[in-house]
């Protein structure tokens, strides 16, 4: 069966995953062979979530970790007998 | 992160057992998680800060109700979640989320069509530019998209634990995940492509 790339772009998420149905995963990458459109969304979302997955997209405000140990720190010795 | 080579329950024991000092040791690996996901759900770093300091200090006070069944990482994840998921709630019973749009489960999102994609290394994100665009990216999604995403894309959280972290179910986990990861392919792939430079070496 073709599918057509619409429909290949409904399951691009659980091809990532590897959760793909074999049958399905397997007109899935006939139309990838020959689909450079739905090969680059492939390849773009891939890419993109393991960039946005990085450390460094999100950083630690400066003194964050000093101020986070200084309140547990408050909080052990509050609870001290 | 090396979590593996520590032996954590023996950590949480003696903790437990007196040597409340550990504790400080023990969330160490976990501080810039607790901290992207708290300023992914909130949007705001004051608000981030104040949460994640919430919820380590909750873990620490609840440490004796862990049962070791979970991983501590997961289970702290969770106490977060929570307490930003709470937060989120005060915060914006005066102001409602409305840049976000409808929040429902309808309708689906088309990706970018482009022809061909250069693959943007790790490195890239030595640019503050490319950094602040994904990150500005996640924080946009709406809230339903965005906390799947956190969990299952940068928390690296099973389906199954996402489902139960969320208390929905696991195919609406699916849903929502896809989605989001289409939202962000469709929103950051033309920018990024654009940013990449002509020649073909990044570095």
């Amino acid at each position: 069966m073709i599918i057509e790339c619409k429909h290949v772009w409904e399951h691009i998420s659980d091809y990532l995953d590897q959760t793909l149905p074999p049958e399905v995963l397997e007109q899935v990458e006939k139309h990838l062979a020959h689909c450079e459109i739905c090969s680059a969304i492939l390849d773009s979302t891939r890419n993109i979530l393991i960039l946005t997955a990085d450390d460094r997209v999100f950083e630690l405000p400066l003194g964050f970790s000093q101020r986070l140990h200084a309140r547990i720190e408050e909080e052990i010795r509050g609870m001290a007998p | 992160m090396a979590t593996e080579l520590r032996d954590e329950p023996r950590m949480i024991a003696s903790i437990l057992a007196g040597n409340a000092q550990l504790f400080h040791e023990l969330i160490r690996p976990y501080e810039r998680r607790v901290y992207a996901m708290a300023l992914s759900f909130l949007r705001n770093e004051a608000d981030a800060e104040d949460v994640t300091q919430e919820a380590f200090l909750k873990a620490f006070r609840n440490l004796p109700s862990f049962r070791g069944d979970a991983k501590f990482g997961t289970w702290l994840i969770s106490i977060a979640l929570n307490e930003a998921r709470s937060r989120i709630r005060r915060r914006d019973a005066v102001k409602m989320e409305s840049l976000d749009g409808p929040e429902d489960e309808e309708g689906h999102v088309s990706p970018a069509q482009l022809t061909d994609w250069k693959e943007i290394p790790s490195e890239a994100l030595e640019r503050k530019e490319i950094r602040h665009l994904l990150h500005k990216a996640v924080t946009a999604l709406p809230l339903i998209y965005r906390e799947v995403f956190q969990l299952r894309d940068i928390e690296q959280m099973s389906v199954n634990e996402a489902a139960a972290a969320l208390g929905i179910t696991i195919s609406s986990v699916k849903v929502r995940l896809h989605r989001a990861r289409m939202m962000l392919q469709k929103h950051l792939a033309p920018q990024l492509q654009q940013m990449a430079p002509k020649r073909r070496r990044w570095a």
